[in-house]
């Protein structure tokens, strides 16, 4: 075989393994029976039963605000963590932020949700309040997005040119004006990338909100695995076509959006 | 200013992520209790009253202690998956001409950002026994009655491999791209046939990638939830799972701690190796 042909081949049967059961989804989304492994005919009923089901629809409203909410947070809170890692030199404590960030990255999501359930049971102990609900949701996926949010951010900030500020200083721009008119346009782009993988996140994660969510407080993802765990649902399906759809839209926006940065280096 | 950028962030990272591993450890040393919360007071009737009857309770029972050994070996089967199937990919993607390489690394990646449960709920389809992959099995005359692959211990690996493929490739990519020509070129020129220049020059020198993707993969497998849970029965009771188990089923909050605490020291190690080898997605968003 020649390397040629290998190569081919090597990536024939990894895209086949990574985008099969993608495929499948979204091909049985259409299908008419209930059954969701025999084809029996093109439908799109099942989207129709998807819009009437209003414990998925308001799981779905909740998770998107939810999510929305959340990422500003990460876009916030990784965007000072971000800044202060690579713009402000040694501080104390460098270390130990740089290290936090990098394990809220690499733990066991089990392992981060059942520590954080205990930090909000300990608020209610210590203050009376205010119990958990949709709040602690949005503090569990903050602190996740925002490690994601800091490496974007980095990494745009170590590609950064300098002398651009430099030159709007010796220009008399303010420090102030600085920011607003040259760093903050060039780290844009980095920031909505960084906003996007925290809101996908959001919009993705079972097991943290399984720990941290309220009485009442039901994510889509939450609604989605106890259904899963009951068996296949041909709603399900549709549900995981739509979701698939903007989660590939929501990259191709990331990807357009970092690759122009790239482009501008 | 100064004091904003560096305080914001750490005061939130304190609140709500040293400081609750530090509750981790305290409620790991109380009981369970019937009550809110429903775990003993470290300190009482002022003395200390934690011990360490939840970790002596880990090493005794079987089950605890083989929940952690089948993860380990899962992970490591799963990693192992992963670099077999993964870097091949690599590979190719490294040798593809240049404006190839990064719309196959942006398809490489995409999967990973598409919802993570709704791939792993694909699977219970295509691995039922009324599900494709028994089907065409049964068609092309391998197998003669229907095939149950989930749940299974097979159904979890498979399930994990395909989760975290794309924390293999890009490590991998990574190190294989940084590879000057000249090197295999210049071995090529002294004699040495392709797959003498593989096995001598490309593969060592992508080393280091492959360990970086082996500790991505293998951290998350390790301490993995959703994959075992949909994909495997009762006869894979990975940490993960028993956790959950533990905290949701069983209420015992102490043990779950403890639990925690003994998957922590485990990972400790690689998770510091994956932080120096830096974060997977880094590479792929670059």
């Amino acid at each position: 075989m020649t390397a040629r042909s290998f190569r081919l081949v090597a990536l024939g049967l990894g895209f086949a393994f990574l985008y099969g059961p993608i495929f499948w989804i979204v091909a049985f989304s259409f299908n008419e029976g209930r059954l969701v492994t025999l084809w029996s005919g093109f439908s799109t009923k099942w989207y129709g039963e998807l819009a009437r089901n209003r414990r998925l629809v308001d799981a779905a409203l909740f998770s998107l605000v939810v999510a929305a909410v959340s990422a500003s947070l990460a876009t916030l809170l990784g965007a000072l963590a971000g800044f202060a890692l690579s713009r402000l030199g040694r501080f104390r404590g460098r270390g130990l932020l740089a290290g936090a960030l990098g394990a809220v990255l690499t733990l066991p999501e089990v392992i981060l949700g059942l520590a954080l359930l205990l930090a909000f049971v300990s608020i209610d102990a210590w203050l009376g309040g205010p119990g958990r609900g949709a709040w602690t949701i949005v503090v569990a996926h903050a602190t996740l997005g925002m490690a994601y949010v800091t490496l974007v951010v980095r990494a745009r900030l170590a590609g950064f040119d300098r002398s651009l500020e430099e030159a709007a200083l010796d220009l008399g721009a303010t420090p102030a004006g600085v920011f607003l008119h040259v760093t903050l346009p060039l780290i844009l782009p980095a920031l909505g990338g960084g906003w996007l993988i925290a809101f996908m996140l959001s919009l993705d994660d079972v097991v943290l909100a399984s720990f941290v969510a309220g009485p009442g407080a039901t994510t889509l993802p939450m609604v989605v695995f106890s259904s899963a765990r009951l068996g296949l649902n041909p709603q399900i399906n549709a549900l995981a076509t739509i979701m698939v759809g903007i989660g590939a839209l929501a990259v191709l926006i990331a990807v357009w959006l970092l690759g122009r940065q790239e482009r501008q280096r | 200013m100064r004091r904003w950028l560096v305080g914001v962030p750490a005061l939130w990272l304190v609140a709500f992520f040293a400081g609750p591993f530090l509750l981790i450890l305290k409620v790991s040393l109380s009981q369970a209790v019937v009550g809110q919360p429903p775990f003993t007071p470290l300190f009482a009737d002022g003395g200390f009253r934690g011990s360490l009857v939840n970790f002596a309770v880990l090493l005794e029972d079987e089950l605890y202690v083989e929940a952690i050994l089948a993860s380990l070996a899962l992970a490591a089967s799963s990693t192992l998956a992963c670099i077999l199937l993964g870097y091949p990919m690599a590979w190719a993607i490294a040798g593809a001409p240049k404006y190839w390489r990064a719309p196959l690394l942006a398809l490489v990646a995409l999967p990973f950002v598409t919802s993570f449960l709704i791939r792993v709920y694909a699977w219970i389809g295509l691995l039922r026994p009324t599900g494709f992959l028994s089907a065409l099995l049964q068609s092309l005359g391998i197998i003669d009655g229907p095939l149950a692959l989930v749940p299974s211990t097979f159904a979890v690996a498979l399930g994990m491999t395909y989760t975290y493929l794309p924390f293999m490739v890009l490590p991998i990519y990574a190190s294989l791209e940084k590879i000057d020509p000249a090197l295999t070129a210049a071995a090529a020129d002294l004699g040495a046939k392709p797959g003498r220049v593989f096995w001598s020059v490309t593969l060592p020198l992508s080393l280091p990638g492959v360990l970086a993707g082996s500790l991505f993969v293998f951290v998350p497998a390790v301490g993995e939830f959703v994959v075992p849970e949909l994909l495997g029965g009762p006869g894979t009771p990975m940490i993960g799972k028993v956790i959950w188990q533990e905290f949701f089923n069983n209420r015992d909050w102490p043990l779950a701690s403890a639990l925690a605490v003994v998957l922590l020291a485990l990972l400790a190690v690689p998770i510091a190796l994956a932080q120096r080898a830096g974060a997977p997605t880094a590479e792929g968003l670059r």
